[in-house]
């Protein structure tokens, strides 16, 4: 698009970043107010509420169980996405789009139906409520995530690369583990980043199968805020939304956020 | 028709000798009995029209693909049941593919690291190969930051450094451009020599093929169309498809007299260069040999191109279009629209039995 | 594609067919089977096989309203991603270097933050004493705080705001790929800027609005969070439905047979839309 963004395009787009950044802007100020109920900071930041959630021993909980389980499913995930992606872009056989379709499928499914499922069968199977079945369900869901990079990743490179390894005497493994996988590393990370995230961040499905006693973070500010809504809520969300960034930055740095979502050309992004 | 399709299957007696190999994909045989013998130390090109199947057999070779039919024996040693990385052959590929995370040194010494060959020879050795490419300073650059050229001499130099009994080439200069590849041709031909490896160029530049090879092998349709050395098949042609495909050519219909020892084309008649057999023929003559003057063949100049060291004319004769290269000795040529003729030395002519025209 | 070692992909693959079969396939069926169950507070479930779920929630007009706001809140949106996020893409598209980058991450990075995170901020936003009503009042606009909150229009827009990214990705990806030149093209054939729009860009912008509008009406017709969080009890969708029963009611027979509704429709009209869509673009770029 050669075009130029006039004045109404400018317009609009004022109005846009407004309406993207103010629900988002509202909670991390809200988390700064001295006072006891939901307000502006007016009268100077604080950091009462912060405070409030390093002494809510639920939530601190919370967000050790959503850290370990984000940490043991995103490496689950790209652990089960790797060799699968190498079948699916580097070999032609058999069910080939058949496994594609089954490792994609989790994203076509409503989070509401999975959670109703997992809570059934894991109970079922005497899983229920513990960190083995989040763990499950977890990576159900991410596997898709890291897949997607990694299979992009391994698309885009030169399939030349493999067959002049080989043409200089490297086995299959050694050309995987010294050609393949060091090209495909940012890939891999990038795709744990983001499965990582997705697991961090996922309500819908986990509400159905966390316990009390095992509760992820947004589940327990879900379940919260269906009581009430204070200022330890923005606060919490405040905390999520710096995590947020942070990982923006990593995938950024890494990979291109906008390579990553859109699939920019690279010509774009030649360095 | 192949020329030197061989029936039997005894092994040769040559250093590298392929026969019948055949690579059929869904029924479409895109190799047709593939047969060509190579001596230790030779330069041979395939050459031929994109998609006639240059690629598919050099990757046979390599490894990469599997051939439906046929044997490659190298030494007297089986290569169709060895994986690629067990053949002993180097490869340089059309994209090049070098490691982009490795160094030129790097990429030059994986081959070397794989064959655990001990530390102290390997740094000689790929010190060795970068001074051969002429790239002594560069061991450090990663691929990224260096020139087309630079890199396709890092992937040279990277097959050659394991010693290959082949050297495997799949359009290897077809990303460079024109002056590159020109400089690459000689160093290409220079290095081949001071290693004497014996070499399979794919190609479909015949000016590259003809520059580079001992012998040519001209493929079209999955199907060897003449074998030969560079002057051999410019000069004697199978066929028209390898005259065309070799340069500019013309192309007259002629007969050949009852006694063997006449050709005419239409009232053009004149000796044979050799004793040739009566009837209908193929009289191709190169546009470098044809000139203007008296009699011969009677033509109109339809276009003139001046090229600096030379002369294009085009004309449209009583016996279809022509071509006339003439060196630019001072002399203008027939300008266009003028009536001229067309004249040769009888010993400037190629025959081609008609059939062989498709 | 080599033809080396016939077995490697089938080894390769196994992890991940095993774990998606025993751990996707097999509960999705479960779950379907718990739909046509039996429940009552007395016995439990009860293993038994009949459709009697579904016709309770196609007899119920309980459950015909729930669906019917479903509805309307994924399709008003569908709407509002398209009609926000088109142009913003366009426009996205057309910044030059810095604020590219810059603007794209303010525009898709709210994609890793929380739901629960976004639309609580919505919720302190469209609240009676929130920071919209608390505006409008001190300007003198309004003397009572207007409903915002547990109403159709709150839920829809704080679910365009969670869904926008999908929609901005979608068209993105198909721009990206518009030859820039035809642009040029329609200008330099005398056409004005609202005519190379109207002719040239938006045609070509459809089939990702299509695929947006697909994406972003699958995941606001199951929307869980922010249907809780904005809607409350008061407002409710399928999916919080779901949810009352499953954790409430304990009525998961029931509860499994919405969900399996949901289910089916969503997939229905994904396909149904994906169908026509493909249907008029082949014609258009074949
Ligand atoms: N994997 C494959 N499956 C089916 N057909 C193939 C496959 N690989 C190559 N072909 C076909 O085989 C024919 C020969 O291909 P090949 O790549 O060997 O040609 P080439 O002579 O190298 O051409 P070019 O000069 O364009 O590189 C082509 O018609 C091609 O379409
Ligand atoms: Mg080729």
């Amino acid at each position: 698009m050669s075009g130029r963004n006039g004045f109404w395009a400018l317009l609009f787009h004022t109005v846009f970043v407004i309406f993207v950044l103010a629900p988002i802007v509202v909670v991390c100020v809200v988390a700064f107010t001295p006072e006891g109920y939901l307000s502006l900071p007016v009268n100077g930041p604080s950091l009462r509420w912060f405070e409030a959630l390093l002494n809510n021993r639920d939530f601190v909980s919370s967000f050790q169980a959503s850290l370990l389980l984000g940490t043991i499913s995103a490496t689950l995930a790209a652990l089960i996405a790797v060799p699968t992606a190498i079948a699916i872009v580097r070999h032609e056989f058999p069910g080939r789009t058949a496994l594609l379709s089954l490792c994609m499928s989790p994203l076509m499914v409503p989070s509401i139906v999975l959670g109703v499922a997992f809570l059934r069968f894991l109970s079922q199977i005497g899983l229920g409520g513990t960190m083995v079945g989040l763990v499950i369900s977890h990576v159900i869901i991410i596997t898709p995530f890291v897949l997607r990079t990694i299979m992009n990743s391994l698309g885009s490179l030169d399939s030349a690369l493999d067959n002049a390894a080989a043409s200089l005497g490297s086995d299959g493994m050694t050309t995987f583990r010294r050609i393949t996988l060091p090209l495909i590393a940012p890939g891999i990370l990038s795709g744990w980043v983001l499965a990582f995230i997705n697991s961090f961040d996922e309500v819908t499905m986990t509400i159905f199968i966390a316990s009390p006693g095992l509760t992820t973070l947004p589940v327990r500010l879900m379940l919260y805020i269906e009581d009430s809504i204070d200022p330890l809520v923005a606060a919490v969300s405040t905390v999520l939304i710096v995590l947020a960034v942070l990982a923006m930055v990593i995938l950024d740095r890494l990979f291109g956020l906008d390579r990553m979502l859109i699939g920019t050309n690279d010509a774009d992004k030649d360095k | 028709m192949s020329p030197v399709t061989k029936a039997d299957n005894t092994p040769s007696a040559s250093f590298l000798a392929i026969d019948g190999l055949t690579k059929t994909y869904n029924k479409v045989t895109v190799v047709d009995r593939f047969a060509l013998e190579v001596e230790e130390g030779e330069f041979v090109s395939l050459l031929g029209p994109s998609g006639c199947g240059k690629t598919t057999t050099l990757q046979m070779l390599g490894g990469f693909v599997d051939p439906s039919a046929g044997s490659i024996r190298l030494e007297g040693r089986d290569l169709i049941a060895a994986p690629p990385s067990k053949r002993g052959l180097g490869m340089v590929f059309q994209s090049y593919a070098l490691f982009p995370h490795m160094t030129a040194a790097q990429n030059i010494a994986y081959g070397l690291e794989v064959r655990k060959v001990p530390r102290a020879e390997r740094d000689e050795r790929v010190r060795q190969a970068l001074d051969l490419v002429g790239l002594g300073a560069y061991g450090d650059r990663y691929p990224r930051r260096m020139s087309g050229g630079q890199q396709q001499r890092v992937a040279l130099a990277r097959a050659l450094v394991i010693r290959p009994r082949v050297l495997l080439l799949d359009e290897p200069l077809s990303n460079l451009d024109a002056n590159l590849r020109e400089e690459m041709q000689i160093e290409l031909r220079r290095i081949q020599q001071t290693t004497g490896t014996t070499t399979i160029l794919v190609t479909h530049d015949q000016t590259e093929a003809m520059a580079l090879s001992d012998r040519i092998v001209l493929m079209r349709a999955g199907r060897i169309e003449q074998i030969g050395g560079p002057e051999a098949v410019y000069a004697r042609p199978a066929n028209s498809f390898v005259a065309r495909f070799l340069g500019k050519t013309n192309l007259f219909p002629g007969t050949v007299g009852a006694d063997g020892r006449s050709i005419s084309i239409g009232s053009h008649v004149f000796a044979a260069p050799a004793a040739a057999t009566p009837g209908a023929t193929i009289v191709a003559v190169r546009p470098e040999k044809l000139g203007f003057g008296e009699g011969g063949i009677r033509g109109v100049v339809r276009n003139r191109v001046f090229q600096g060291t030379q002369w294009l004319v085009e004309l449209d004769t009583e016996h279809g279009p022509a071509i006339v290269q003439r060196q630019n000795l001072g002399a203008v040529p027939p300008a266009i629209g003028e009536a001229t003729g067309l004249v040769f030395e009888p010993d400037a002519v190629h025959l081609m039995a008609p059939e062989a025209d498709k | 594609m080599r033809a080396i070692s016939r077995p490697l992909p089938f080894l390769l693959s196994i992890p991940a067919a095993l774990i998606f079969v025993i751990f996707l396939l097999l509960p999705l069926l479960g779950t379907l089977i718990l739909s046509l169950q039996d429940f009552s507070l007395a016995t439990g479930i009860r293993p038994v096989y009949e459709l009697a779920n579904y016709v309770e929630i196609f007899s119920d007009s309980y459950f015909f309203d729930i669906f019917a706001r479903t509805a309307r809140i994924a399709v008003f949106t569908t709407l509002v991603t398209i009609v926000i996020g088109a142009p913003e893409a366009l426009i996205l598209m057309r910044m030059k270097a810095p604020w590219r980058g810059i603007f794209l991450l303010v525009a898709l990075g709210p994609l890793l933050i929380s739901v629960v995170s976004r639309s609580l901020g919505w919720a302190l936003l469209l609240g009676g004493n929130g920071m919209i009503n608390q505006a409008l009042m001190s300007m003198g606009l309004i003397e009572r705080p207007i409903q915002m909150m547990y109403t159709e229009f709150g839920v829809v827009i704080a679910m365009s705001h969670v869904l926008m990214p999908f929609m901005i990705i979608a068209v993105m990806t198909t721009l990206q790929r518009l030859n820039p030149q035809v642009e040029n093209a329609s200008h330099s054939l005398g056409a004005g800027s609202f005519t190379t729009f109207w002719r040239v860009i938006l045609p070509q912008m459809l089939p990702g609005i299509m695929t947006g509008a697909i994406l972003v009406f699958a995941m606001a017709a199951s929307a869980f969070a922010t249907p809780q969080i904005i809607g409350g009890r008061r407002l409710k969708v399928i999916a919080t439905l779901v949810y009352d029963e499953f954790l409430f009611s304990l009525n998961w027979p029931l509860g499994a047979a919405l969900a399996m509704l949901l289910f089916a429709v969503v997939i229905v009209v994904a396909i149904g839309l994906n169908r026509v869509a493909e249907g008029y673009f082949a014609r258009m770029y074949k």
